[in-house]
């Protein structure tokens, strides 16, 4: 197996986290695993992107190469279209539709939605709302997940397992409330994209 | 036994140290070296063993407080991103002198690209330049591994070695074999030869001529490393040179295998002798290698007459920014565009609709209410000038505040707004951090103190070193003492709360000492957001 993701978002949305669950995951299940991410000063609500690589073989690079990733997760619409260049012919967008707007420029949301939506394969709708409806808006990172779950080639009982490795310290009822929207999520996108 | 672990590169050579025997680690936070000592200070390991692990004020307190666990026979190690080295670089370039008596490793941290940073140096140089052997990391496991060698190396020569990463490598996790028994720490022993670790001239030049016959023996060991590596390959138009972390762009280039002969250097100096095989047996020489061309510049020479040689001074891979996968792979599409194992990818243009967003200081920043105070005060002067530093606060150059118009190195905003007064520039403002005025502040500040130079000096504290993610800041609880201490006048070091309710009240404060013709020091202080949101969560 192999899946190479580019995680996207503005510093300081918890995108990190995604890559820590998923890599408590792949250890677990004594995969490969590459995961380079951004620190410093473009965490003070810059853009911000990690390239998270799984692979049953051992890995090369950290940088996924232009054309070669599988999906792209992003916490933020526009932060999605950022990374264009870097999606595989038959690879998949899942993203959260909800805009985090810190810029004056920042582009009509009809503007996104039309680009997003000539994009071959995307799985895009507001996970704050569900995260909300299911949990809270703080686990939109994991209704993000569990959007991209179909995507990746691990399994979604799996995948529970980093959470609740990562979460596990914080006590049950954290780790169910994150469970829950990683849940909400995956049924979501398998509906979409079916 | 040995256990995987998912680990930075800096992790990895950080538990690769504590494993090896450490007994001090030393730094000042700087990204991408920060979480070298992090990760020592939360390892239970360094509680039980009483391992140091405490920031120091700024790179050259700490490569020197290294170096002095260093004499006592004991393992150190000190981290620092790359311009650190030039703080560092008296203390470091005479440590090859002194020589080392305990293990110690230098690691310094490059930032190709500039993530978060000013300048691509490469700290290759300095090492060549002091006679200290390097070692350059290709991956997390080579960064775990290299440590407990590292020291070995250090001890056998005598002689202090630098640890090279770079960004990909420090902030990039992979899974890594570690050992679950760490190793006993160093009794305290003194250098067989006292007289080197005393630098006078008569002492030192009898010292020189012995390193440089060390450094050739450095120079054998590269030959033989087992971090370096000829690998042959059937094709000979090209030969490749690739170093650390490079290769595994290569690697990624050629799946199946290069099919040019490789010379894989992790360990300098560069092994001579293995590359001069390669440049006898191949037509022509590719060198890739991350940051500044180091071994490309050595392999050339001057008059670069030997050998047919590509790289980044002959323009395929790029002479700026990190490299990437797809900059190794166009550089042998230039090279041979009709290789048929090269693979061909459809790559989609980028969206047009996407806009910039840079970073900026975050909503409840005390930063914000500094500048957006000064910035309406200065409004009332013709021509101010306000000299900027290395923190958060640099950010106040960018919209909406364009406050700031200098940012050169650590402690420059004082110096640099100090010359600029000496010229006559008036109002000349300095901001700096609590963070940055006691890592390179302090000294510029009695030089303005001592001539009571007509400028402003605010001290922007959070208490917190802030750029880097909230490490212990050396000067907090203390900073109007040590200003009064070097001698500043009790009248104008004043102090104030950077928030939006005493917007006036701070306006008020920079008017009247922008127009006292001396030399004020304004400390302006509210916790950094983010440490106080973390503080606040750890209550709870």
């Amino acid at each position: 197996m192999k899946t190479d993701i580019v995680l996207a978002g503005v510093g300081g949305q918890g995108i990190l986290s995604i890559a820590t669950i998923l890599g408590a995951a792949a250890l677990k299940e004594n995969l490969y695993l590459k995961q380079a991410e951004v620190h410093g000063m473009s965490q003070r609500g810059g853009d911000v992107s990690s390239n998270l690589r799984l692979s049953s073989e051992p890995i090369a690079s950290d940088l996924i190469p232009l054309g070669g990733a599988d999906l792209i997760v992003s916490l933020e619409p526009m932060e999605a279209l950022r990374y264009l260049p870097y999606l595989s012919k038959n690879g998949w967008i899942v993203t959260n539709t909800a805009p985090f707007v810190n810029i004056p420029d920042y582009p009509e949301q009809s503007v996104l939605e039309n680009e997003l939506a000539n994009q071959p394969n995307v799985v895009a709708f507001d996970m704050d709302e569900l995260a909300k409806e299911v949990a809270s808006q703080r686990a939109s990172n994991m209704v993000l997940l569990g959007a991209a779950a179909p995507f990746i080639d691990l399994e979604p009982e799996k995948i529970e397992e980093g959470i609740r490795i990562v979460f596990g310290k914080k006590g049950e009822a954290i780790v169910e409330s994150n469970i829950k929207a990683f849940r909400a999520g995956l049924e979501k996108a398998k509906s979409i994209s079916k | 036994m040995k256990t995987k672990q998912l680990l930075l590169g800096d992790e990895a050579l950080a538990l690769g140290a504590l494993n090896a025997g450490l007994s001090g680690a030393y730094a000042y936070p700087g990204t991408p070296s920060t979480e070298i000592l992090e990760f020592v200070q939360s390892h239970p390991l360094t509680k039980e063993r009483g391992i140091h692990s405490h920031w120091s004020s700024n790179e050259k307190t700490a490569v020197e407080e290294a170096l002095g666990m260093s004499f006592c026979g004991k393992r150190s190690i000190v981290s620092m991103k790359h311009v650190g080295m030039n703080v560092a670089a008296d203390a470091f370039v005479n440590s090859g002198m002194t020589g080392a008596n305990g293990g110690m490793l230098v690691i310094g941290a490059d930032d190709p690209s500039m993530h978060s940073s000013q300048n691509e140096q490469d700290s290759r140089f300095y090492a060549q330049f002091a006679f200290v052997p390097t070692l350059e990391p290709s991956c997390q496991q080579e960064c775990y591994d290299m440590a407990r060698y590292g020291f070995e190396l250090s001890e056998k020569l005598g002689i202090p070695v630098l640890v090279r990463l770079v960004t990909r490598l420090s902030h990039s996790r992979a899974v890594v074999e570690a050992d679950n028994e760490p190793m006993a720490q160093n009794a305290i022993s003194y250098p067989k030869n006292p007289r080197q670790w005393v630098l006078m001239p008569a002492n030192s030049r009898e010292r020189y001529a012995q390193l440089l016959k060390d450094f050739d023996k450095a120079a054998e060991m590269s030959e033989t490393s087992p971090f370096n590596s000829y690998t042959d390959g059937s094709d000979k138009r090209l030969g490749i040179v690739v170093t650390g972390l490079a290769y595994n762009y290569l690697m990624e280039t050629f799946p199946g295998g290069c099919p040019f002969p490789v010379v894989k250097v992790s360990q300098y100096p560069l092994p001579a002798k293995m590359i001069g095989k390669l440049m006898d047996e191949c037509e022509a020489v590719l060198v890739i290698e991350e940051g500044q061309p180091f071994a490309e510049t050595q392999l050339r020479g001057l008059l670069n007459r030997t050998a047919k040689i590509y790289g980044k001074l002959s323009g395929e891979l790029p002479r700026t920014g990190e490299l990437t996968p797809d900059s190794v792979h166009a550089a042998f599409k230039t090279l041979f565009p009709d290789l048929c194992c090269l693979k061909e990818t459809e790559v989609q243009a980028a969206s047009q609709v996407t806009k910039p967003r840079p970073p900026a200081l975050c909503q409840g920043c005390g930063h914000r209410d500094v500048y957006g105070a000064l910035n309406d005060v200065l409004k009332e002067y013709e021509s101010p000038k306000v000299f900027g530093d290395i923190g958060c606060y640099t950010l106040g150059y960018l919209s909406p505040f364009n406050a700031i118009d200098t940012c050169l190195d650590m402690g420059a905003s004082i110096t640099m707004a100090k010359g600029a007064a000496d010229a006559g520039q008036h109002p000349a403002v300095a901001i700096i951090g609590d963070s940055t005025f006691t890592h390179s502040g302090m000294t510029g500040l009695l030089d303005a103190i001592n001539e009571n130079t007509p400028m402003v000096v605010i001290i922007s504290d959070n208490l917190t070193t802030g750029m880097t993610g909230g490490q212990d800041s050396q000067g907090t609880g203390k900073i109007e003492q040590i200003c009064l201490g070097l001698g500043a006048h009790p009248d104008h070091v004043r102090t104030i709360d950077s928030l939006p309710k005493l917007h006036d009240d701070m306006m008020k404060l920079f008017r009247e000492e922008i127009d006292y013709k001396g030399l004020s020091v304004i400390v302006a202080r509210r916790e950094c957001i983010q440490t106080a949101r973390r503080h606040a969560a750890k209550k709870k």
